[in-house]
């Protein structure tokens, strides 16, 4: 259930956009979800829903709009890519877990395939991030 | 592209009265020692304390403390176990014992995801156990944490002062509030650290003995607090740093 705190960074960022751009309606709001992050996209909407409900009511219903990108990890040794989804059938669940909580933890228990360095960068879908927000003053 | 975390970081740490960074420039100066007794003296004298532990590559507060077999419970974020009186987070949660070679980029993702998934709730005091340098983890908490002071460590020691001088300059530059310094691992009286720093007019808030009986107490929160180190720690909090509360 920490998909909730990050709801509530989202939810949090609307707020301020509406304060910091004076609009009155939001009518549009693209929401990353990065695959290294493994979230549960049904609590994380569930989370997005509730808190939105108790807090913020110039977002219109169904507007956060939810989309998955897939991981892209370069090794920064020999410029091998990767993805998480190749790799992850050979991590523990416990390991996974971690990297759910906090991504970067991919350089604890993750090695390039091709040369072994945990020396890699996560060029995409690290976490959650927003892509847009459109709106109405 | 909008980070979301950045924008609930303040609402994580607004019911927080205090947070102390404990930096100090060079490595193998006790900073991490005096964060976790530190710590261990506030829960002690009945404040409500935390302790997070930014020394993503080198964490060693829970070794000190001797905390292990908890872990953090998941509840619209995460709760910090709490032993001791002391809520405690760290990396080790995540990356057990092992290694984490990160680069600048990733040391501040994870400082990032911290602060927006910790739910610390209220607290008298958090204390902030930094890495060496003036690097990534220093201003990454400059920048995202607002209400925030510094307790600078400092051995006697010509090139330890040396490199902890250019941390106060920075911070002085910045505006970023400095409780002050704290001499540590002291063999003799010397005017040393006084000399150094008189140009920037930073109070010391006074010194803790070199204390061979540390080590023994290492991992052994009831052994620590009967160390002279915590004795004298304590009495520094008492007599400057309690009233700062």
């Amino acid at each position: 259930m920490h998909e909730w705190a990050l709801a509530e960074s989202v939810i949090c960022t609307i707020s301020d956009e509406i304060i910091k751009n004076k609009l009155n309606r939001i009518s549009r709001v693209i929401v990353k979800i990065g695959e290294l992050q493994q979230i549960d996209l049904d609590i994380f909407r569930f989370a997005l829903d509730t808190v939105l409900a108790s807090c913020e009511p110039a977002v219109e219903k169904g507007s956060i709009i939810l989309e998955t990108e897939l991981s892209t990890l370069k090794c920064n040794v020999c410029e091998n890519e990767w993805s998480f989804g190749e790799n992850i059938k050979n991590m523990q669940g416990d390991e996974a877990e971690a990297i759910h909580f906090i991504p970067e933890i991919a350089h604890t228990y993750m090695r390039c395939p091709a040369c072994g360095s945990p020396d890699f960068k996560i060029k995409k879908g690290r976490g959650v991030w927003i892509e847009s927000i459109e709106g109405e003053i | 592209m909008i980070d979301p975390r950045l924008h609930v970081i303040g609402k994580r740490l607004e019911k927080i009265k205090k947070i102390i960074a404990v930096s100090g420039g060079k490595g193998g100066i006790g900073k991490s020692t005096v964060a976790s007794v530190l710590a261990l003296c506030m829960a002690k004298n009945g404040y409500k304390a935390g302790l997070l532990d930014l020394d993503l590559s080198g964490p060693s507060t829970h070794v000190i403390l001797g905390i292990e077999g908890t872990y953090p419970e998941e509840d619209k974020g995460l709760i910090p176990p709490e032993v001791n009186g002391i809520k405690y987070m760290s990396i080790i949660y995540f990356a057990g014992n092992n290694p984490s070679p990160l680069r600048g980029n990733d040391i501040s993702n994870i400082i990032i995801e911290l602060l927006t998934i910790t739910i610390w709730g209220q607290l008298d005091v958090l204390i902030l156990d930094m890495p060496p340098g003036i690097s990534d983890s220093i201003l990454d908490v400059i920048r995202l944490i607002k209400k925030m002071e510094f307790l600078v460590v400092a051995v006697p020691s010509k090139v330890a002062i040396g490199v902890m001088k250019k941390e106060l300059k920075i911070l002085m530059e910045l505006n970023i509030p400095v409780m002050g310094v704290l001499e540590n691992m002291r063999r003799k009286e010397s005017p040393l650290l006084s000399d150094m720093i008189d140009d920037l007019n930073i109070p010391i808030l006074g010194s803790i003995d070199l204390d061979q009986a540390i080590e023994d107490a290492t991992g052994n929160m009831d052994r620590l607090t009967e160390t002279g180190f915590y004795k004298q720690l304590d009495r520094v909090f008492n007599a400057r740093t309690k009233d700062m509360l």
